[in-house]
């Protein structure tokens, strides 16, 4: 009861001390000034906050925000997030907001099924970009299609001769791309299960990445850029099966490649650096150096919207995408392409075996800063869809999240007891899924900063890991053969 | 016009004899033969020379062939291999891993029936007097109830010593162990681990309860730094390992992991 009391009469002293109001001001993220400084109470909630800043921008829809004071997020209240007694409280304060997104995806926290029919390791896994189908590839040498619906196998697609290494989706939805470990890329058609047109072959070695055309270039979705581990990237134009272009100027295996959506091919190598190429006649733009071992994987700012096209999360479900002309189709990728990226500049963040990541900027050819941390060798690395973060995965066994405007480091995420392999973001960024070595998927949050939910039942380790563009689900596969999906 | 090129100059005016083709193909036909007989019939340097030059010659053809056969095989599909592994893991040089041990129930049942399939199952029967020694207590010393183990023994953390006057047996501290060299056997890699306790002595099952640890005892290890993880993501951490040495012999503990 003493107790109780001495920690009243404490309270109501700081309150003697401190001021009942202060002065403060709005600042958007870019550092512009949003209405007038106001004097608000010292103890404003983060609620309050977001109601006021929602009137003063006068928004519709009420859009949720973070604040930042003194590049400390307030959770709670101002007066808990920063000493007011030791700040300047004659000065205006500075309240940064960041919107997020108004939709939100719930944390994944069961195994809605596990799919067997792969015989062998299951290697990697995607969703399309609508979300309404998914492939994976596995060591037995096929592609198999699941249905989303009844979660069921509805087709496997035989053709390559070897392990199947990267399923890529084309933004339309409409043609995935397998390639495998003999460097073969067959063209499938997710409707039917069959091969479209004829396989693509020129590579010597097997592929590390594949990466189609930007849809809001080029709605036909024909071109696709392929990484061999032989060193090459080819640009192959799918519809007549042919080999447009061979990019060769990596000394050793390419790791990753990326098509930009300003027209530049991005590709990371064993061989330490980073090219930039323009995608319609291959001339190679500009060569990164800096990291002092293998280029592991590489992630665009714009990777999410990219990937998904014209596809928006959040969407009207009545509106069905089969009957929006491909004009209008084109029109809303590239809107939302310059919503992430106004100036054509886009920012990448490549990962490497030096253990430390690398910011990047298209236009420069030194980098904007070297994030250093890890203490293994970084194997993933992704931006947030929203493109504040960037998370990576290493075989330290741990996922870290930095600022993706500057590459300040922001937290580790502890849990897993091997290396991460992968991380996939849900499509609000306020949740991240690593799949590891040690056979568990664990879900993130990123506003508490901690574990959300722990996803066991793989019996061995998971190679791959997709969140579902619309948030709905989670899909993973490893080396016990299995398929598993995961949703709320 | 030199006087030395008149055969040419014949072939050129009036051609080979028409028989020409045929006799250098039958003299090229039986030259093997030729050669053969030639081989026998020498001896001497002679036929040391001889065999060298055809020694040569012959492992000359056999690599002709075999540049040939290369050339005509076609280029055969390569099965794909077991053991998958994605693009990100290709070339980094990855061992095998263990895999984790799935059938928990069957391993408790085991555990139960405390019998396991170890990698030594028959090991030397270790006698009391082996392994205790007798101390003469009382004042003149004719009191021999006290026993000393003279082998290797693994002490909990939480063991206190009982009074002299109760204590029947004496582990001496120079024998006390908590680290043993754990070898797993699929990873072929071997670990320090601590010991987290004696599961059985195959001699008798006092020496499990006090301890003791010879060769063939199956001891149990804290593998947390290995990282296996059960099937439910829980991380294992202890597992059993028999002894594959005479500890009290070499001055460590030898394992080998029970998969």
């Amino acid at each position: 009861m003493s107790n109780k009391r001495q920690k009243m009469s404490a309270n109501t002293d700081e309150k003697d001390e401190v001021p009942q109001t202060v002065q403060a001001r709005f600042i958007s993220e870019i550092g512009e000034e949003v209405g007038v400084p106001m004097h608000v109470p010292s103890d404003v909630t983060a609620e309050q906050l977001g109601l006021i800043l929602n009137a003063v921008l006068e928004n519709e829809e009420k859009i949720p925000y973070l604040f930042f004071a003194d590049d400390k997020e307030i959770k709670v209240s101002l007066s808990k997030t920063i000493d007011l007694k030791l700040a300047d409280t004659e000065n205006v304060f500075d309240i940064v907001y960041q919107p997020q997104a108004i939709f939100k995806v719930r944390p994944v926290t069961r195994c809605s099924s596990s799919m067997p029919g792969h015989a062998e390791a299951v290697v990697s896994i995607g969703f399309s970009p609508n979300s309404l189908h998914l492939a994976s590839g596995s060591g037995d040498t096929t592609v198999r299609l699941w249905d989303l619906n009844t979660e069921t196998p509805l087709f496997t697609c035989t053709g390559h001769k070897q392990w199947v290494l990267c399923v890529v989706w084309s933004p339309d939805s409409k043609k995935l791309a397998s390639a495998c470990k003999a460097g073969v890329i067959i063209i499938w058609d997710p409707e039917t299960g069959k091969q479209k047109g004829r396989s693509l072959t020129g590579h010597k070695k097997w592929i590390h990445g594949l990466s189609w055309e930007p849809y809001h270039q080029n709605p036909e979705c024909r071109r696709l850029a392929s990484a061999g581990s032989d060193g090459d990237i080819r640009i192959w134009d799918t519809v007549l099966g042919q080999c447009q272009l061979v990019l060769s100027s990596h000394a050793a295996a390419v790791t990753a490649v990326r098509w930009g959506g300003s027209g530049l091919i991005y590709s990371g190598s064993k061989d330490r650096t980073i090219k930039v190429w323009r995608g319609k006649d291959g001339a190679l733009c500009r060569t990164m150096t800096g990291h002092a071992h293998w280029v592991n994987s590489l992630a665009l700012n714009t990777d999410y919207v990219l990937r998904t096209g014209p596809f928006h999360p959040v969407h009207d479900r009545d509106k069905k995408y089969a009957q929006i002309a491909e004009s209008e189709m084109k029109k809303m990728a590239l809107e939302r392409y310059t919503q992430v990226c106004p100036n054509g500049v886009e920012s990448l963040v490549s990962c490497s075996d030096d253990f430390t990541l690398y910011l990047w900027k298209s236009d420069q050819t030194k980098c904007i800063a070297r994030l250093t941390g890890h203490q293994n060798v970084v194997n993933d690395v992704k931006y947030s869809p929203d493109v504040k973060i960037i998370a990576s995965a290493s075989f330290d066994k741990s996922v870290k999240l930095w600022r993706a405007s500057d590459g300040q480091f922001i937290c580790t995420f502890r849990g897993h007891v091997q290396a991460v392999y992968t991380v996939a973001w849900s499509a609000d960024s306020r949740l991240l899924v690593s799949g590891s070595k040690d056979s568990t998927l664990k879900v993130w949050s990123v506003q508490t900063k901690k574990l959300c939910q722990e996803l066991p039942g793989h019996a061995d380790e998971v190679f791959g890991v997709d969140w579902a563009p619309d948030g709905s689900r989670v899909a993973s596969a490893g080396k016990d053969k299995v398929v598993k999906l995961w949703q709320y | 016009m030199p006087q030395n090129e008149y055969i040419e100059r014949h072939r050129k005016l009036y051609g080979r004899r028409l028989d020409y083709e045929e006799r250098k193909r039958k003299k090229e036909a039986r030259m093997p033969k030729e050669r053969a007989r030639k081989a026998q019939k020498l001896r001497g340097i002679k036929a040391k020379l001889f065999n060298k030059q055809r020694r040569l010659e012959k492992i000359q053809m056999k690599k002709n062939i075999m540049a040939h056969e290369e050339k005509k095989v076609k280029k055969q599909e390569q099965q794909a291999e077991e053991g998958a592994l994605p693009h990100y893991l290709l070339e980094r040089g990855i061992q095998s891993s263990a895999k984790v041990l799935t059938n928990m129930i069957k391993q408790k049942r085991k555990e139960k029936a405390g019998k396991w399939d170890v990698p030594l199952p028959k090991v030397r029967q270790q006698s009391d007097a082996e392994v205790f020694k007798v101390l003469k207590t009382g004042k003149s010393k004719r009191k021999a109830w006290k026993r000393m183990v003279t082998k290797v023994t693994f002490v909990g953390e939480n063991f206190t010593r009982k009074p002299p006057k109760f204590e029947r047996f004496i582990r001496p501290m120079g024998l006390r162990f908590n680290k043993a060299h754990v070898t797993h056997p699929e990873l072929k890699a071997t670990f320090h681990l601590p010991i987290i306790g004696v599961k059985k002595n195959p001699s008798s099952p006092m020496f499990t309860s006090l301890g003791v640890i010879t060769k063939g005892t199956v001891i149990e290890v804290n593998i947390s730094e290995l990282g296996l993880v059960t099937q439910t993501g829980k991380v294992v951490w202890g597992k059993y390992a028999q002894v594959t040495n005479n500890p009290e012999n070499d001055g460590v503990i030898n394992a080998v992991l029970l998969v």
